[in-house]
């Protein structure tokens, strides 16, 4: 809502208050103001000019040659514009003006003939174009007759004026007329506003015997006003109004749909004036639409309608799309002599609904839609009356037709001031409160500490205790509460178990040198499926799928965080930034369901994705480029950290490198995998040798046992032993060393490979292990002969089950 | 004899000081000391002596071992820290060669200050509570007092999975189960922090996907001036002691009478500059009492519970307490943006 500093003075004494300040009480109290602009850019040196003769340029075709009286003097002022002409008023910049952009004006000469000064358009004196009369678009404005030749340009044009610009929250809508503004003004500074009565007087002719009022659904429709204007002069309306309108971003453009413009932001009532004559029967019919009809409207829009939308009509045809748009049939022009003026309340979700269907918001529709005030409807309608008779020469018929079933009744809301001081930790007296309804102008009666208060119709927001609490609130002013801390039973802060892993999780990737990332959990359809961990992909049926998506890109949950992790690294490796190690927690979206009814299982994983070089230490010779066992070595540290040990299987999975990924599983169960993204998707990605995982975090948070633990520090010496196998190279290092701790239970404590050999002394096919087995009971000292005999069970082991040869 | 012995160690004390090396003095050791040494030879010789010398030569012979030894040793002593000095003098290294590498990692600067506001709640007693982010329509709109067909929860705001699922807007769902679960008799107290959706094209000032915490206390009487404290005590611990803080009126559909609330700006120090535009005071959270409809539908007495919530956005803090310039750079992972708030 953009409001007119010189308009709101003109209701309510403000000029105690800096714009400044005066925004300050305004934000304070309940409105934000967003701005306080001036109208246009400092414009000083214009005054109003009185052209006295108007010639053609003698070297110039195109240009005029003016004898412009200024009051004080007459100059002689060379303009181009085509409309200029003798007898006009116009604004003249002076020698001397400045004109926005800084634009001095000088003496000087145009084509051998002196100017000086300038006859300036309104864009020239900073009006924005969008602001501007048509008529006056492409040339100088031109003064109404009755203006002072010599007067000051500047204010005749409101030029000099401040614009406030409220944030208005929804609930606000009273203040989107000038009105309601003054009301809440009044109240912040507690000054005083009231609206002024109209004052009409209407000829002897009965509107009724002109025209009549039909509604169909008086829920959609609960008050239908039709007044009748006759001896209608369609012309411009006067200055300072169009001067109010262009101040509140509204264009003028005649005298008729000036004024119901005009009273629109006066009252905050939208009204719409029917040519009376074009209007085609003399009987207003409001209905649903029907289904498929069509109609016209003032845009030259053919608008298809349903029967959500409510429309006027002469009975037969629509001429209006109830507080949206008029139609084009009935359209006020320039002949229109005789008009119906309506005045009406409509259903605000029915005004909506159809603004929303074709897609047209405007001034009008804005303030059906969050309702307009009941007592001011046929007030407004008055108002306009008024105005056309005394700007547009109209004649008033005496009286309106109406269908009225409007509820115009005050809300009576009572609230007591122990209740309110309970509420806002506050100690104001019954004298206060009663003070504050007075500066809200809300009538109330008090019986001792009990206030039952009448709710203006104007402020439709209130309707419960709390709403009035918040009035009092704003009013005694919220810097007025003091501060206090709650009284409650106090409760030990904390985080859950489950939250303090995450945190530790996420503390370990960091130390472990991986930076956290972020990435949408909205992705496009392809990638939601792509590098899905194996037991996430048995689980989910089919992604879920935003039903109307504002993209493919982020149109589909993600069933795994791998992608964008690829997508963040290809973006910085795209810059040149190319060693990464990056890791998220997050949510992926899982659903069991073919059709998607139901909310879809959110289950917390931790992702990690690794390229270029992992440590890098060239003057001592000390360089790693990312592999299968850094990423490896991450999650083994992560099974430290929580005290669960992992396993590892060879696997292969989609856009995967076939020979260097696995799944990971704790306890039997495959939690996730790990390994190099296949090739293919490295180089489509512009990628090198990059390394992904992927774990569920849930299962690890569950399985990881929560109870403190401490183990007995061994104080008996543990005995060491190595042996170096010799078996098939498809043998893995895992199976092995899983039986040697098999076979070596309970003694074996420990068991570690530290050597591999492939090659000259060997077989072909076949591979050397070298494995450091640790022997240990914490109880006592072992004897030589125990960890023989278990060496010896382990030796026969890996031979029955591996084939294992002790290399000689 | 006496003689002979005092002339031995004097001999081997200057042979003593005289070696340079450690087999010199090993050499000194061995031709003095050792088995066939002169004072070996001189002890031999004792069968010719009285009984009455016996005694004193003996002693006396010791002494000069003992002495000899001694000063051997002292030498020893002296000699290895000089050839240790000297390998040490070898062994020194330029210390200003780069390090050798440690990986540092760091959280996302979202995470951090997420995690600061969590604490500070968590030293008020609050806990933390997570819900969904794909929500039931009930939950993200109706028990927040946003019926259907309210003009707030227009189809074009929020990404809908069906009809009654929808990617949560907002953080405040997980108010409404949190208080669901009380069974309409316990207090509640507690933050919710998580990601939430909104159908909006990104750009500079606006993301699809974003973060918010809100927080929520309902006991019996819980008053406004309570909030107006906790909201104070939290930006006073977040933005700094120096920083003043403003409520203003506002309106939210579950609080009534609602908040919104400023912290002066610290750019200006509250005198107006562009940052503010030149309000002095940046708009940080909103807030207000529960609706009573909230409260009725989560099975609270309106009578006799009140409470207070608030919400505010990670990203907007972010951005104004470290000039982040654009919020994309949340979602992006630039490794140059990610590295910059490691201390955050």
């Amino acid at each position: 809502m953009l409001v007119s500093l010189n308009w709101l003075q003109e209701y309510i004494d403000v000029s105690r208050y800096s714009p400044e300040e005066l925004a300050e009480i305004i934000t304070k109290t309940g409105i934000e103001v967003e701005s306080v602009e001036p109208v246009a850019e400092e414009v000083t040196g214009v005054v109003v000019g009185y052209v006295r003769s108007c010639e053609q340029h003698p070297n110039a075709d195109k240009l005029n040659l003016c004898q412009v009286d200024v009051g004080e003097e007459t100059l002689q002022i060379v303009c181009g514009a085509p409309n200029v002409a003798e007898g006009q008023k116009v604004p003249v910049a002076t020698p001397g003006a400045v004109l926005p952009g800084n634009f001095k004006i000088k003496k000087t000469k145009l084509r051998g003939e002196e100017s000086n000064g300038m006859i300036c358009s309104l864009q020239e004196l900073g009006v924005d174009e969008k602001d501007v009369p048509k008529e006056f678009a492409d040339g100088i404005f031109v003064f109404p007759e009755d203006v002072e030749v010599g007067a000051n340009a500047v204010s005749l044009l409101n030029l000099d004026d401040l614009i406030i610009e409220l944030g208005l929250t929804p609930n606000r809508s009273d203040a989107l007329s000038m009105a309601g503004v003054a009301y809440e003004v009044a109240a912040a500074i507690d000054g005083t506003y009231e609206l002024a009565e109209e004052n009409v007087k209407t000829c002897g002719e009965k509107t009724a015997d002109h025209v009549s009022v039909v509604v169909e659904d008086s829920e959609a429709n609960p008050y239908y006003g039709a007044f009748i204007i006759k001896d209608i002069q369609v012309g411009p309306s006067p200055l300072w109004m169009r001067n109010r309108l262009t101040a509140a971003g509204i264009r003028p453009i005649n005298n008729v749909v000036d004024i119901t413009n005009y009273v629109l932001m006066e009252y905050g009532q939208p009204l719409h004036a029917f040519d009376y004559d074009r209007f085609g029967s003399h009987t207003i019919v409001t209905r649903r639409a029907k289904d498929g009809e069509k109609m016209t409207t003032l845009d030259d829009q053919e608008r298809t309608l349903k029967s959500d939308h409510l429309v006027i009509t002469n009975g037969e045809k629509a001429h209006a799309i109830a507080g949206v748009m008029g139609g084009a049939e009935s359209e006020v022009q320039d002949d229109t002599t005789t008009i119906i003026l309506e005045a009406a309340f409509f259903d605000p979700s029915v005004v909506r609904e159809a603004s929303k269907d074709h897609g047209l918001r405007s001034e009008s529709s804005t303030r059906f839609e969050k309702g307009v005030d009941p007592n001011r409807v046929e007030r407004a309608g008055l108002r306009a009356c008024e105005l056309l008779a005394k700007y547009a020469g109209g004649t008033v018929l005496d009286g309106v037709v109406s269908h009225d079933e409007l509820d115009r009744s005050e809300k009576q809301v009572t609230v007591n001031t122990s209740t309110i001081n309970d509420r806002l930790g506050t100690d104001i007296s019954n004298e206060d409160i009663a003070d504050i309804f007075r500066r809200l102008q809300f009538n109330y009666d008090q019986n001792g500490d009990e206030f039952h208060v009448s709710v203006p119709t104007r402020r439709g927001d209130i309707t419960i205790f709390e709403d009035m609490l918040e009035e009092v609130a704003r009013i005694y002013g919220y810097d007025n509460l003091p501060y206090t801390l709650p009284q409650g039973a106090s409760q030990a802060g904390g985080l859950t178990l489950e939250q303090l892993l995450k945190r530790k999780v996420k503390a370990y990737f960091e130390g472990a040198g991986l930076h956290e990332t972020i990435t949408y959990s909205l992705t496009h359809e392809d990638k939601a499926q792509m590098l899905v961990s194996p037991e996430v992909k048995e689980k989910s049926v089919s992604p879920v799928a935003l039903a109307m998506p504002m993209s493919e890109d982020h149109g589909t949950l993600r069933l795994s965080m791998v992608p964008e992790l690829l997508e963040s690294l290809s973006y910085n490796v795209a810059r040149k930034q190319e060693n990464l190690a990056f890791y998220e927690v997050g949510t992926v979206f899982i659903s069991e369901e073919e059709k998607v009814t139901k909310q879809p299982e959110e289950m917390l994983r931790a992702s990690g994705a690794l390229t270029g070089e992992w440590l890098s230490h060239p003057w001592q010779q000390e360089k790693k480029s990312v592999d299968f066992f850094v990423a490896k070595g991450i999650l083994e540290g992560l099974s430290e950290q929580l005290d669960l040990p992992f396993s590892y299987e060879k696997t292969k999975l989609d856009h995967m490198h076939p020979g260097r990924t696995a799944t990971v599983s704790v306890n039997g169960k495959v939690i996730g995998f790990v390994g190099q993204v296949h090739p293919k998707l490295q180089k489509q990605l512009g990628l090198k040798e990059t390394y992904v995982f992927d774990v569920n975090l849930e299962v690890l948070i569950e399985e990881y046992k929560k109870e403190e633990k401490f183990q007995t520090i061994p104080r008996h010496p543990s005995v060491s032993r190595d042996i170096a196998l010799v078996v098939d190279e498809n043998v893995t290092a895992g199976s092995i060393e899983a039986t040697i701790a098999e076979a070596g239970s309970p003694l074996v404590k420990d068991v570690q490979v530290f050597d591999l050999y492939q090659g000259e002394h060997l077989d072909e096919g076949k591979k050397s292990l070298a494995f450091r087995l640790l022997y240990l009971d914490p109880l006592r000292t072992l004897k030589d002969q125990e960890v023989e005999e278990t060496h010896n069970a382990i030796l026969e082991a890996v031979k029955s089950q591996h084939q294992a040869e002790l290399r000689g | 004899m006496k003689e002979r012995l005092e002339e031995l160690q004097q001999e081997a004390l200057k042979k003593v000081d005289q070696a340079d090396s450690v087999q010199g003095l090993k050499d000194v050791r061995v031709e003095y000391l050792g088995k066939k040494g002169p004072i070996t030879e001189v002890l031999r010789g004792m069968g010719k002596l009285s009984k009455e010398e016996r005694p004193v030569i003996g002693q006396l012979a010791n002494d000069v071992r003992e002495h000899i030894a001694q000063a051997i040793e002292t030498k020893q002593t002296a000699l290895e820290d000089a050839a240790l000095e000297k390998q040490l003098e070898e062994e020194s290294i330029d210390v200003t060669l780069p390090a050798r590498p440690v990986k540092v990692g760091g959280p996302h600067l979202l995470t951090s200050i997420v995690e600061e506001i969590e604490d500070l709640f968590i030293g008020m007693g609050f806990e933390i509570k997570e819900g969904p982010e794909v929500e039931t329509d009930y939950y993200n709109f109706e028990a927040l007092n946003l019926p259907k067909g309210h003009p707030a929860r227009d189809m074009q705001d929020s990404f809908y999975v069906t009809e009654e699922l929808l990617m949560r807007t907002h953080t405040s769902p997980v108010q409404a189960r949190t208080m669901g679960a009380k069974d309409g008799s316990e207090p509640v107290k507690m933050i919710c922090p998580g990601k939430v959706y909104r159908r909006d094209t990104d750009d500079a000032t606006h993301s699809h996907q974003f973060t918010q915490i809100e927080g929520l206390l309902v006991d019996k009487n819980v008053r406004m001036s309570d909030l107006k404290g906790v909201l104070n005590a939290f930006a006073k611990q977040m933005f700094g002691a120096d920083r003043e803080i403003r409520l203003r009126p506002s309106f939210f559909p579950f609080t009534e009478p609602s908040v919104e609330m400023d912290i002066s700006c610290k750019v200006c120090g509250g005198k107006g500059c562009s940052v503010c535009k030149g309000t002095g005071w940046i708009e940080i959270l909103g807030g207000g009492m529960v609706h009573p409809n909230v409260l009725e539908m989560a099975g609270y007495d309106p009578k006799e519970y009140s409470g207070f919530a608030f919400g505010m956005g990670p990203e907007r803090i972010a951005m104004l307490k470290y000039g982040v310039d654009d919020i994309r750079h949340f979602y992006t992972n630039d490794i140059r943006f990610l590295e910059q708030y490691h201390k955050a």
